[in-house]
């Protein structure tokens, strides 16, 4: 029985970062762990990510990243409306998808678009955005508890786990329900550390229980490759000081107002 | 083109009548009339109703812009404010239907003197975005909103609507005044922790968009407000813009041709509705059309609707006008 299970949310070709959590996940002593999707995006070499979920048997739901690159779509889905986050969404989509092999291509586009197992007597389902749509944004400050009730009553789970906005948050939920939003190990999160992380989802004495984990890498060293592949400045800028420089037009307010820019 | 493909036309008809007014003077009176045939229009199921809109200031302005869809003025009693009582009845019924977000406009929401305790109630329950020219926002009207934001685990956005880079710009659309005055509520927002959301209706041509952009990035940075989020709206050419600009042009309806392999979540009438004193409507734009009023409660309203207005056009051809997202352009 599962007691003890690591979510890892979106990879954005960091395989460094994915090394070093699936290590921590392992000394930690997790029963299983689990991928929430959009392994590509941002980072660089992103065929380096497929080896280490493969070879650890890390089931993975697909993202909307996954989703284009597997079905061979003209861009990553991820939900953006503003000109400059999709003008860096889309340099970083063109060089996702001519650096990745045809073979994980097949593997993403069969992915699975939720997992469902038991923890205790924990209904829970994974989903990468939201249950009900792959590129939904769940914000912490933006998603009522009600809308989060409904979801766990409309897809039959007692906890649903996602990822897709980057930046992690828990909330218990009447009824004893729970929703998790695991967090990245892509990119850090906007306030200006550096580290990445992953959530750790246990069993205790029959309750649930969330820990987000900071996972410390070398990214000094996926900088130097973000740099040897001709990423833009702005990504690498991203990675070593932990502050945001695209895609913000989609955070909410309070979510904003915690960066610098 | 592709209007008439899909049943009979619908015929305008215009009737010109002469009477006599109480004085005895001749008045004429034109009546436009619809005469409605088989036409049948594409129909959208509210797939989930994720946005719940308040028409909460009515169509009472403080001021009269040149491009208002409904035709606010201090004068418009149309729509009347919405009360507390009103909004938090619909805000009850709104949490077992699971909304995920709550807009607040008018007219000018400000102008309403229950404002403040809707918010605080809706605050409890979720996200808030309120619509407003800005202009009635005093530096204590701010640090109310800033201890409203700061008591609730949600986002408190405010839209600050404006429509040009300059003084000028803006006052020829907005008024005289305007826009000093909506830029003094834009800086006593930034003051108090907001990061208002400035939305812009557009009224130029396409090949001054970098121009305008630009322009309103550094008028605002210079007004006090370092990293502005802007908004970029089209034109919904009825009300009083249908008067400023020739309208919409005949052949600009959805057809259900033009609904194949479109993804119908872009309509907003597939995840909101909107609550106003006389009951709930399709949209926040049709709320002037009496066919766009779906009932007396959220439950009433859970029906589909027939894209039979011109409006729809311009949410089929930008999607997603109403909601929060915000546009700053490419680095410079």
């Amino acid at each position: 029985m599962l007691k003890k299970v690591a979510l890892i949310g979106g990879v954005y070709s960091n395989h460094i970062a994915l090394q070093a959590t699936v290590d921590d996940a392992k000394i930690k002593g997790a029963d299983a762990i689990y991928c929430l999707g959009d392994l590509g995006a941002f980072g660089p070499n992103p065929d380096k990510v497929f080896p280490i979920l493969i070879d650890n048997k890390i089931p993975v739901v697909q993202g909307n990243y996954d989703n284009s690159i597997g079905n061979g779509l003209d861009d990553c889905q991820c939900g953006y409306t503003d000109p400059r986050d999709n003008y860096y969404a889309k340099l970083s989509y063109d060089y996702t998808f001519k650096k990745t092999n045809d073979v994980f291509k097949l593997w993403m586009k069969h992915l699975p678009a939720e997992i469902r197992f038991e923890l205790g007597n924990y209904k829970v389902l994974l989903s990468h955005g939201s249950p009900r749509q792959i590129n939904e944004f769940l914000w912490e400050t933006t998603t009522p508890t009600h809308f989060l009730q409904k979801l766990c009553e409309d897809y039959k789970a007692d906890v649903i786990c996602t990822t897709h906005t980057g930046i992690h948050w828990k909330r218990e939920l009447p009824g004893n329900k729970y929703f998790v939003n695991a967090g990245v190990i892509g990119r850090p999160e906007n306030d200006g550390n550096t580290f990445v992380g992953y959530t750790m989802l246990q069993l205790e004495n029959d309750s649930i229980k969330s820990e987000y984990i900071p996972i410390e890498y070398d990214h000094h060293a996926l900088a130097k490759e973000m740099k040897e592949e001709k990423l833009p400045e702005k990504f690498i800028e991203t990675i070593l000081t932990g502050w945001w420089t695209t895609c913000l037009e989609v955070l909410p307010s309070k979510e904003r107002i915690k960066g610098k820019y | 083109m592709l209007v008439y493909l899909c049943g009979k036309k619908r015929e305008f008809k215009k009737s010109l009548t002469f009477n006599r007014g109480i004085y005895g003077e001749l008045k004429l009176e034109i009546k436009n009339t619809m005469k409605e045939t088989t036409q049948s229009f594409p129909k959208i199921e509210l797939d989930n109703l994720d946005n719940l809109w308040f028409q909460v200031g009515g169509t009472l302005c403080n001021i009269k812009c040149e491009h208002c869809f409904i035709s606010c003025s201090p004068v418009n009693h149309n729509f009347e404010f919405m009360n507390f009582e009103q909004v938090n009845e619909y805000l009850k019924e709104s949490v077992s239907i699971g909304v995920k977000e709550y807009y607040f406009t008018g007219g000018e929401p400000f102008m309403n003197k229950d404002i403040f305790r809707i918010l605080e109630s809706t605050m409890k329950l979720g996200p808030a975005t309120v619509l407003t020219n800005g202009m009635l926002i005093t530096p204590e009207k701010a640090e109310r909103l800033k201890s409203i934001s700061d008591n609730s685990i949600y986002s408190l956005e405010m839209r600050v609507s404006l429509d040009g880079y300059t003084e000028k710009m803006n006052d020829e659309i907005r008024g005289e005044d305007v826009f000093k005055k909506a830029m003094e509520g834009v800086k006593y927002l930034v003051q108090n922790n907001f990061l208002p959301i400035i939305t812009v209706t557009k009224t130029w041509e396409d090949s001054r968009d970098e121009e305008v952009l630009y322009g309103f990035i550094e008028t605002l940075k210079s007004h006090g407000y370092p990293r502005p989020r802007i908004k970029i709206l089209p034109s919904l050419k009825i009300g009083q813009e249908a008067v400023r600009t020739k309208g919409y042009d005949k052949y600009e309806y959805v057809t259900n041709e033009m609904l194949v392999d479109f993804e119908a979540s872009n309509f907003i009438c597939s995840n909101s509705r909107i609550a106003t004193d006389k009951g709930v409507y399709v949209c926040p734009i049709l709320i002037d059309s009496p066919d766009a009023n779906l009932g007396n409660s959220l439950k009433e309203a859970d029906k589909g609707y027939e894209l039979k207005h011109q409006a729809c056009y311009t949410c089929y051809l930008f999607g997603a006008i109403c909601s929060n997202f915000t546009s700053v352009g490419r680095d410079a």
